[in-house]
């Protein structure tokens, strides 16, 4: 692709996005009105926004979003660094992989967030489950995906190392490592978003902290528009994630053949 | 070229487990490189012909006799012997000087020396101007060129060449023959080239010995005397490849064969 054609895509296609945000937030305005649905089951955009401004100076929003943000970051790097760890162990053993897989593979089907209430059992009304619950969404992808590119790598690129003489640190730091970094990377995008489902369920089953508890609180008091700017919020804790790793995978990934990057 | 041996496989046989017997790859073959000699090695596809490329490169042991380079009895991956593949096998992070030291690297060659190497081979190999390109950037001739830099650079004494230029397009492919040979007189490298190609097999050799189907061993060897072993394109037009090359053939059955 030329370099004509992809800017002319991305002034093309950033002017679609903007043109469907404005319709998007037009029919958020109007379309409740024009359709004679009640606020309380679809609040307009600017009842939402006195509601966002009501709450960030009686309801602690930022303290609240901030609270979300930090249990999504711990969960969401916790769980990345622990999902890569075991990742890299099982994909250089065998052995472990043959011992450990029917264990992965169960706690892989049992679906996590049922894990929120016993967590907070354990520890109470604290950050701590919600960030676990996180760790434990995070985990999977990152493993798995880890554990794909390991196993991936060309056995001949191996011998190749091999036939210089590397020692088996050399091959992982040299190679597995680095081939690894491509699916890793897609591995924490899917995580990072994860982790915000993760910390929203902990959140909603106990505790009077974050944006899940902001949520289950508008819901008690029948008022739609704190819902609405709980999601709205959430999406956006979560987008903030899943740039911040975009970012990084550009920086890291730099060598990679340049694609129409559209932020997926 | 002198007649020191370079590389050696005396008796060699390989079998490898399949089902609840073993498959026979390689039967009692006997190969000596002199110095400076590139031999190579034809033969019908699974004849064994990579299994004794990688009994060379240390990377798997005989079921039965030995390889020698340089003398020594092969136990394992070691300095002297290198080898390259069809599959150019770069490092898609790595620039193409990074991709060129990545054997002296492993070495662990002093980075100032390495450097040196990587630039010397990148000049001789036409690459200069792309050091700092990564391997996507390129085209498959030159990831091909580049993968022979860095199968150069750990100053091997001999290389094992499988098919090396098999995947590339058949103009490009005569290029690089060209300064594979080039590069390999001036070096003085002995070589043993695996490879499909009667053509490249006549032109690039002093020797080509012929595999039988498998069971593979050595039917035939047949000596290239003709002169300019470093020009493959002018020896192109000697009068008398046409019949190393219908020799050739005739030992691979070719023409009269039943499709495998």
């Amino acid at each position: 692709m030329s370099n004509g054609t992809s800017s002319s895509l991305m002034v093309r296609g950033t002017a679609v996005s903007v043109a469907l945000l404005i319709a998007f937030l037009a029919a958020w305005q109007w379309g409740p009105g024009l359709l004679r649905i009640p606020p309380f089951i679809i609040p307009p955009l600017s009842m939402v926004a006195n509601e966002a401004l009501r709450m960030w100076h009686v309801s602690g929003l930022a303290f609240h979003t901030g609270v979300t943000a930090a249990e999504v970051l711990a969960g969401f790097a916790l769980g990345s660094l622990l999902g890569a760890f075991i990742g890299y162990l099982i994909g250089m053993s065998p052995t472990a992989e043959f011992a450990l897989s029917p264990y992965i593979l169960a706690l892989q089907i049992a679906p996590k967030v049922a894990f929120a209430p016993l967590f907070i059992l354990w520890m109470g009304f604290t950050v701590y489950p919600k960030i676990l619950v996180a760790i434990l969404i995070v985990f999977f992808p990152v493993m798995v995906n880890v554990l794909t590119a390991i196993r991936g790598v060309d056995p001949d690129l191996i011998n190749l190392a091999r036939a210089f003489k590397a020692s088996r640190a050399q091959i992982f730091w040299k190679i597995e490592f680095p081939a690894s970094l491509p699916p890793l990377f897609a591995g924490l995008r899917i995580g990072s978003t994860l982790a915000v489902v993760g910390v929203v369920v902990g959140e909603l089953v106990g505790g009077n902290m974050g944006l899940g508890y902001l949520l289950s609180f508008g819901e008690g008091q029948a008022n739609t528009p704190m819902v609405f700017v709980s999601i709205v919020m959430l999406t956006l804790v979560g987008s903030v994630a899943y740039l911040l790793v975009i970012l990084i995978e550009q920086r890291v990934l730099h060598y990679m053949p340049k694609r129409a990057q559209m932020g997926f | 070229m002198s007649d020191l041996i370079r590389l050696e496989y005396r008796n060699v046989t390989m079998r490898f487990p399949q089902g609840a017997g073993y498959l026979t790859a390689v039967q009692g073959v006997s190969i000596a490189l002199r110095d400076g000699e590139v031999v190579s090695l034809i033969g019908p596809s699974g004849c064994g012909k990579s299994t004794l490329l990688n009994i060379g490169s240390g990377l798997t042991a005989p079921s039965e006799g030995e390889a020698f380079v340089d003398g020594e009895r092969v136990e394992g991956p070691n300095a002297h012997v290198a080898f390259m593949l069809q599959k150019d096998l770069l490092l898609p992070w790595r620039t193409v000087a990074e991709n060129v030291m990545f054997g002296v690297e492993i070495q662990a060659v002093a980075a100032g020396e390495r450097k040196r190497r990587a630039q010397a081979l990148l000049e001789t190999l036409n690459l200069a101007e792309f050091s700092e390109h990564y391997p996507h950037q390129l085209s498959g001739g030159m990831r091909q060129r580049v993968a022979l830099a860095r199968t150069l650079a750990v100053d091997p004494t001999v290389l094992l060449l499988d098919e090396p230029f098999s995947a590339v397009d058949a103009q490009t492919r005569m290029v690089l023959q060209r300064e594979l040979a080039q590069t390999l007189k001036r070096a003085g490298k002995t070589a043993l080239l695996i490879t499909h190609d009667l053509q490249e097999a006549v032109t690039l050799s002093d020797r080509v010995l012929v595999m039988s189907r498998r069971p593979g061993r050595i039917i035939d060897e047949i000596v290239i005397d003709i002169p300019d072993r470093d020009d493959p394109l002018k020896r192109r037009h000697h009068p008398a490849i046409a019949g190393y090359i219908n020799r050739l053939m005739d030992r691979l059955d070719i023409g009269t064969a039943v499709p495998a």
